[in-house]
């Protein structure tokens, strides 16, 4: 059973199926649904923080040198922030099982 | 016991339902349920019901508002039939899933096309995998009952489902009958104030109606399928409680001098009553006919219909609507009985008979008819099904 939800069994459900604990989507682990997953080159990178403004799914965040860094748990591999990087320092990697 | 008035049935409803001091009623009007969403708008109006009543553009709209009323704590009612019904129905599958206990009157019409007003079961059979209680009536007391006993089985917390209340379009929505509507004293005795195990409510913020994906949909029908099994005999209990109060006691499936009947009819809705005189009649000439009556649709009350029928040698199985399957099974409602026969290695001589379609009356010569045809018949002669009273 997935992790995701953390439900075991059908008896865990909430009554009429409800979410009881509001605010809690960034529990949900999207980023199983990848297929392509993107990689910065920090030589080319600028830090200017495209990627992060662009990103719909809040996988960037910077890290302590300034560095824009994934968090693949959200991570759908849409690719969007490869498409809008301006220096093409971020590539889409073929995900491998 | 409140003494019988002679009043129209959709009114005689209406009446029940804001007795059953109603909070929110919306609804559209449709044709043959008309009369029930026009009262209970003339009781608001005129300040005899202290209810929201929403005068929605369709009915896809009135079952969504229904849903967003339910969820927030409030008695919710609305009405519809045919087309109108199949306009609202995804909206349907989302109040059972929510466990939401609205209450819905219809008033039962044939589908297009051709374009008919009249009765037959088509909304009701459209309706049966939505996951509501489909109770059905067969006079002007038993609606009224229906409407007032679908509160207070859907709002029972171990219930918590929205309930069909089912009849007949014209033969009894436009019939003016004697009934007795009890006074609002005696309904507050019976039917407590709604209180929802969920609703949205600001101060405890929640969501309803999430995605579902497939790590757990399996698990959530699952979920609600096990507490829909389970209302079956909370309803039979329900029932009790109000022959208690009103001395009028209903029962899942219902019987009509079966105990030494070779030949049993199973029927639903106003029909029953054309064919219990009709088994008079049969009587009379020294036939040993009965009738099983089915009063909730779903949950199917297998064992209990089982229990009627077991000891009879030819059924006539009824259906009210066509199902277009390919001609090789039967009816929807005859699949349900032969389904349960078989579970139980039982194998009665069957004719299935598609009757009363498109407000074609039902008449005590029609049910002669299929009783001598099906014991006339040798075994393994009988369709799937066949259509009576249609011209060759």
């Amino acid at each position: 059973m997935a992790k995701e939800t953390g439900i075991k069994s059908w008896k865990e459900l909430n009554f009429g199926i409800a979410i009881t604990t509001p605010g809690n989507a960034a529990e949900l682990k999207t980023g199983d649904w990848r297929s392509m997953r993107p990689e910065t080159d920090r030589e080319k990178c600028t830090k200017c923080g495209q990627c992060y403004i662009f990103c719909p799914d809040m996988v960037y965040s910077k890290d302590a040198e300034g560095y824009y860094v994934q968090n693949y748990y959200w991570c759908k591999g849409c690719g969007i922030c490869a498409k809008e990087c301006p220096v093409d320092a971020i590539t889409m990697i073929q995900e491998v099982d | 016991m409140s003494k019988p008035i002679g009043i129209e049935v959709s009114l005689a409803v209406a009446e029940a339902v804001g007795l059953c001091d109603v909070d929110v009623v919306a609804a559209y009007p449709i044709t043959p349920q008309t009369h029930i969403v026009e009262h209970l708008s003339e009781l608001v109006a005129d300040g005899h019901l202290d209810a929201d009543f929403v005068p929605v553009e369709s009915e896809h709209t009135a079952m969504s508002a229904c849903i967003g009323s339910s969820a927030s704590g409030a008695r919710t009612f609305t009405s519809t039939c045919s087309q109108g019904y199949a306009l609202m129905s995804e909206l349907c599958y989302i109040a059972s899933a929510l466990r939401l206990p609205i209450v819905m009157a219809v008033a039962n019409r044939a589908l297009s096309a051709p374009i008919n007003i009249w009765n037959d079961h088509a909304d009701l059979m459209y309706a049966r995998d939505t996951g509501w209680i489909q109770l059905l009536s067969e006079n002007g007391q038993e609606a009224v009952d229906m409407s007032i006993l679908a509160f207070r089985i859907g709002e029972d917390p171990r219930v918590s489902f929205p309930v069909q209340v089912n009849l007949d379009g014209f033969t009894m929505s436009h019939v003016i009958e004697p009934i007795g509507i009890p006074d609002r004293k005696e309904i507050a005795k019976f039917l407590p104030p709604y209180r929802p195990k969920l609703r949205l409510d600001p101060e405890h913020p929640v969501t309803i109606g999430p995605v579902g994906m497939p790590d757990v949909y399996t698990e959530a029908r699952k979920a609600q399928d096990e507490a829909f099994k389970a209302t079956k005999p909370l309803i039979q209990e329900i029932f009790n409680a109000f022959a208690k109060q009103f001395g009028r006691q209903y029962k899942l499936v219902e019987t009509y001098k079966t105990e030494d009947a070779d030949t049993i009819i199973v029927a639903m809705g106003c029909v029953v009553q054309t064919a219990m005189t009709a088994v008079d009649n049969m009587r009379a000439k020294g036939k040993k006919v009965g009738i099983a009556h089915i009063r909730v649709f779903r949950p199917f009350p297998a064992a209990e219909l089982i229990q009627a029928i077991k000891g009879a040698k030819n059924l006539i199985l009824f259906d009210r609507v066509t199902s277009f399957a390919g001609g090789e099974i039967s009816g929807p409602v005859a699949i349900e009985i032969k389904s349960a026969l078989f579970d139980r290695k039982l194998s009665p001589k069957v004719g299935n008979f598609l009757v009363g379609l498109g407000g074609r009356d039902v008449t005590e010569q029609n049910l002669e008819e299929m009783v001598e045809r099906v014991a006339s018949a040798k075994n393994g002669d009988l369709p799937a099904y066949e259509f009576i009273n249609v011209r060759e």
